[in-house]
């Protein structure tokens, strides 16, 4: 079997091992769906005080909060293997990924699948369609094109952030709070444009920790009539930050001790 | 009372131990409130506000330091129960609460306190600090409006915190009636955006006030804080501390009717 009939097919039982208790799926799932509007309804609060913000609108800016948080949402639901990584560290049962004769990256994938993440997902993609319904320009094929394009970029971005995440486990399990500065703080960061920012902390996250380049870019050209070019290259930075992740996670293995037992 | 400073101790030890964790939270609530001061910061800018706030509610400078105040009291709002009576309540040691010979009610109120008031102090003053003096100065947290004022913003925060202990174990009883995510996932959604945390009260519509002021989650993050600001002033302090206490009262008399009739219906599976 390869190894994606192989994620298939885990994937499909994980899923419906998680459907057994479907009572439950469906309040964890309006519980997220709940947990992150709310965070919309304060953004809606502001706006109906200040009109704009930078010259962007609450619908303009919408797309942007629906952008990220659908990605992230597909990301907390795929990559959720690397996310809880550091209890088999800790418990050492790493161990038999190693044994098994099959890639790493791709087992640690397929062995967990958060559906509930289906919550925020759906707030997300809510509230970029009714960003997107209410914008004033009408918005052609390429357009939408650009966004999915941009979409599929931050969830790349976002699988990779876990993935250091899951590195840093191999020598620290007790300071990883730390990089929810940088997944939930990218998060809130990329709910707002860019150019909203001081120019030291726009340049963190368009260079280091490139959220800002995945999704600002192409919606600045698609909403504001930006440049098109930009708006296509720079969001690969959210895949080269993905790839870097895996290396690091690669070499991270080498040094990985077994707990034993 | 030395049920309450013995639990107190163990607990801020406990915590202590953590002391990268909470170096880790440190660095994510700093991180927060900077993303969150500048996005504010925009809106003022972008509508003209910073000298003249106009017919706003808050001033930039009142919205910041908000802001900042929040992100460091994070750690005593009530949005979930205590993750460790969870535990013993789905592994059956909960029993074992059932044989101390302590008021089951004070004691998880306790603990939560505890808990709250340790992790947050850790956090805080740091954060504090740094927020005061260190970070760029159109950023910075100011430091209250008087000495006075100062005083009765510690006073509504400790009525406070009482309020949030109230809050949390009404969190952690309700999982005796549900398997975990009924009220345990809608809770926190309504404590966050009702307290202020999210954005601040006075930023809903007007329409909305009198609902926002009245419901018990104004008293744990919005009333308080508009002492130190100086928007609420010694003319508030009876109106906000008796909200606080009468909601308190209410809900700490909910809480307990709601352990009892939970504890009536435990059926303990073998041992």
């Amino acid at each position: 079997m390869n190894s994606l009939n192989l994620y298939t097919k885990m994937i499909s039982m994980t899923i419906k091992s998680q459907m057994e208790y479907k009572m439950s799926f469906i309040l964890m799932s309006f519980g997220h769906f709940l947990i992150t509007f709310i965070e919309f309804i304060g953004m809606y609060a502001l706006f109906l005080r200040f009109d704009q913000i930078n010259g962007w609108t609450i619908y303009e800016v919408a797309c942007f909060y629906g952008l990220v948080n659908t990605s992230f949402a597909i990301a907390e639901a795929v990559g959720r293997g690397f996310d809880v990584f550091h209890v088999h560290v800790r418990k050492g049962t790493f161990d038999r990924f190693l044994l098994r004769p099959r890639n790493i990256t791709m087992q640690i994938i397929s062995s967990e699948f958060q559906l509930m993440r289906i919550g925020r997902m759906l707030q997300g993609l809510l509230v970029l369609a009714w960003g997107l319904y209410h914008l004033e320009t009408q918005l052609l094929l390429s357009d939408y094109m650009i966004i999915i394009y941009a979409m599929v970029c931050a969830v790349f971005f976002f699988v990779g952030l876990m993935v250091f995440q899951a590195t840093l486990s191999f020598w620290s399990i007790e300071s990883l709070e730390i990089m929810n500065a940088f997944t939930y703080g990218g998060v809130q960061t990329a709910q707002y444009p860019m150019d909203i920012y001081k120019e030291w902390f726009q340049k963190i996250f368009i260079f280091v920790i490139p959220i800002g380049s995945v999704t600002y870019f192409p919606l600045a050209a698609v909403l504001k009539g930006g440049s098109y070019s930009q708006g296509l290259v720079m969001p690969i930075l959210g895949f080269v930050f993905f790839g870097v992740g895996l290396l690091a996670f690669r070499i991270g293995t080498r040094y990985y001790c077994s707990t034993g037992s | 009372m030395k049920g309450l400073i013995a639990i107190f101790k163990m607990r801020f030890g406990l915590i202590l131990n953590y002391r990268m964790a909470a170096i880790a939270g440190l660095f994510t609530q700093l991180f927060f409130g900077f993303v969150m001061v500048m996005i504010y910061y925009a809106f003022y800018e972008s509508s003209g506000s910073l000298s003249n706030s106009g017919d706003l509610p808050m001033t930039i400078t009142q919205t910041v330091t908000y802001l900042w105040l929040a992100q460091g009291l994070l750690g005593l709002l009530p949005w979930n129960g205590d993750r460790e009576i969870y535990t013993i309540i789905r592994n059956g040691d909960y029993v074992y609460e059932l044989v101390r010979p302590l008021d089951m009610y004070n004691f998880w109120l306790y603990r939560i306190l505890a808990q709250r008031i340790a992790a947050t102090i850790l956090r805080a003053i740091p954060l504090f600090l740094l927020a005061l003096y260190v970070i760029p100065a159109e950023l910075r947290m100011q430091g209250p409006e008087s000495l006075p004022l100062f005083l009765m913003f510690s006073a509504s925060m400790v009525t406070a915190v009482i309020l949030g202990g109230a809050i949390s174990n009404i969190i952690t009883i309700s999982i005796l009636f549900t398997i975990g995510d009924g009220i345990e996932r809608l809770l926190p959604a309504i404590v966050t955006i009702f307290s202020g945390m999210v954005i601040p009260l006075a930023f809903f519509p007007d329409w909305a006030q009198p609902i926002l002021q009245f419901l018990p989650f104004s008293g744990l993050v919005d009333s308080p804080y508009k002492f130190y600001l100086g928007i609420y002033g010694p003319s508030e302090l009876l109106t906000v501390l008796i909200h606080q206490v009468l909601w308190t009262l209410v809900l700490v008399l909910f809480g307990r009717w709601m352990l009892e009739k939970a504890s009536r219906r435990v059926i303990v599976q073998g041992g």
